[in-house]
């Protein structure tokens, strides 16, 4: 049994062993790769003079007001197409024309209009986030019972009440999946839009060890964004399972 | 198409053709500095203008065939890999937990070990649009791979079917609408790596237009770029939409 549960650890050890293994024989000098004990000793240095930890803190922090932007917005956007379908009707090609803009083609304007900084990258990834929220939201609010909403007229609710009482609570399963969802790509423009322009942040961190032919440094913020990514994943992962159950994790997918 | 829903199509053009002319209207108020907004009338200028002088196409070429190649690179090797792991409960075993753990990593990071490793080149734009990509396929393959209907196994063992011949025959085809799905995400990640390869490397395409546009603040330019990239967006994305009825046809009639 134990050894069942260690299988899928084999892989990743073996390469790593090997890896190492190799760098240790030929005496590896590299730009680009370093052994993992290498790695493992620029990640603790990293963390330990709070570069690492500080950069996490810029990233996270421009990830979620993004987040919370976009989604708020996606979320609005979302309910109103899923309870009036004249209102998404009228709006069809408008978010037909926006939607398929690559939100990193905008980082040039945002950056002509807000500069460096959190503001372009809050941005950018909020404009990502609304689409995956909004659309969602929609089909989400769309397949609620037609009874419920029945019921909320015999009640004679107004229509706000009837967002807040009927449709939100029924449609929320779904609409945290779109949050997850949203939730990781809000992580991955935000570390892309910091390679790619951004000064701050983990992206940035990469580059800039990159730039310093540190391939510890460099392959140590890989490792770390590539745990942050993860370890979000897995945080919104067990959020879902807590508050909605098994049941919403695997049978509500989109 | 019938009659209501084609009023419903004109008046949501209408609606769309009113956000654009307020669009005019605040850039011809100059509510925002026009070094920032342009109006619909000189974006589009500008688009016109970078077509007629050739500029504009060779960029959005540019970017074209970084994606494909990427993307290609990408479905391909996607394709044959997952088959390759999906296909063995050995693999699935031990290669499919990396990979899942492998998923959430934004693909982006790994364009700096690409630049230490291959540099500023067309090689490092391909290999990072593919290794982006391949992850939807990848991933997308398995997962069909292991949702076959079980029974159609055993029919491939009562026809004592070769193990090539039950990928070939049943497993690859019920999977596709996987795959086609799959292919279908990696298309937004190869344009949307294709722009930051090309603002990174400074690479022939729009993502470096686009760059270039926005440090001399030619605004008009900036905006013509980024309508291209939607474009792009859009049209690779009803083509995509194409291929898959056309794939999956026969799923459609059989059920």
């Amino acid at each position: 049994m134990s050894f069942a549960r260690a299988k899928p650890l084999l892989l990743p050890l073996a390469l790593l062993v090997t890896l190492e293994a190799w760098a240790r024989l030929t005496h590896l000098q590299s730009d680009s790769l370093a052994p993992p004990s290498a790695v493992l000793v620029a990640l603790a240095e990293a963390l330990a003079d709070l570069s690492i930890p500080t950069a996490t803190r810029d990233t996270l922090f421009a990830t979620f007001a993004g987040l919370a932007i976009g989604g708020a917005i996606g979320l609005c956007l979302g309910i109103a197409f899923g309870i009036s379908r004249s209102f998404d009707r009228l709006m069809e090609v408008t978010v037909e024309a926006i939607r398929p803009i690559p939100s990193i083609a905008l980082l040039p304007i945002a950056l002509i209009a807000l500069g460096f900084g959190y503001r372009m990258e809050i941005v950018i990834v909020a404009f990502a986030c609304v689409w995956p929220m909004l659309i969602l939201t929609r089909s989400a609010v769309r397949s609620i019972e037609p009874r419920m909403i029945e019921v909320s007229r015999a009640l004679r609710l107004t229509p706000l009440q009837r967002i807040t009482k009927i449709v939100i609570p029924a449609a929320l399963p779904r609409i945290f999946i779109a949050f997850r969802l949203a939730a990781g790509i809000a992580l991955i423009v935000a570390v892309t839009v910091e390679i790619a322009i951004n000064p701050i942040g983990l992206g940035a961190g990469i580059m800039l060890a990159q730039q310093a032919l540190r391939a510890d440094l460099m392959l140590a913020y890989l490792l770390w964004i590539g745990v942050i990514g993860y370890g979000l994943n897995i945080l919104l992962i067990a959020a879902q399972l807590r508050l909605f159950g098994r049941a919403a994790v695997t049978g509500a997918t989109p | 198409m019938n009659r209501a829903a084609i009023l419903w199509r004109i008046a949501s053009i209408g609606v769309a053709a009113g956000f654009i002319a307020l669009w005019q209207l605040v850039a011809n108020l100059r509510l925002v500095s026009p070094v920032f907004l342009p109006g619909p009338d000189r974006a589009w200028a500008a688009l016109v203008r970078g077509f007629v002088s050739g500029d504009l196409a060779s960029k959005l070429a540019g970017t074209i065939e970084h994606m494909a190649y990427g993307w290609l690179a990408a479905s391909i090797a996607g394709v044959a890999l997952g088959t390759l792991i999906g296909s063995s409960r050995l693999m699935r075993a031990y290669v499919a937990p990396t990979l899942e753990f492998l998923r959430p990593l934004p693909v982006s990071a790994i364009i700096p070990v690409a630049i230490a490793l291959l540099g500023l080149t067309q090689g490092m734009v391909l290999f990072v649009i593919a290794f982006g990509a391949i992850w939807p396929v990848l991933l997308a393959t398995i997962h069909g791979l292991a949702a076959v209907e079980p029974r159609l196994y055993e029919v491939a063992s009562a026809l004592q079917m070769s193990r090539s011949a039950v990928i070939a025959k049943i497993a690859l085809p019920s999977a596709l609408p996987d795959i086609l799905a799959g292919m279908r995400l990696s298309l937004t990640v190869a344009l949307i790596l294709s722009v930051v390869c090309e603002i990174l490397a400074g690479l022939d395409g729009l993502g470096h237009w686009v760059l270039l546009s926005a440090r001399a603040f030619r605004s008009a330019d900036l905006f013509a770029g980024v309508i291209l990239l939607g474009a792009t967006g859009y049209f690779t994305s009803i083509a995509m939409s194409l291929l898959e009825q056309r794939l999956l046809a026969w799923q459609a009639a059989s059920r």
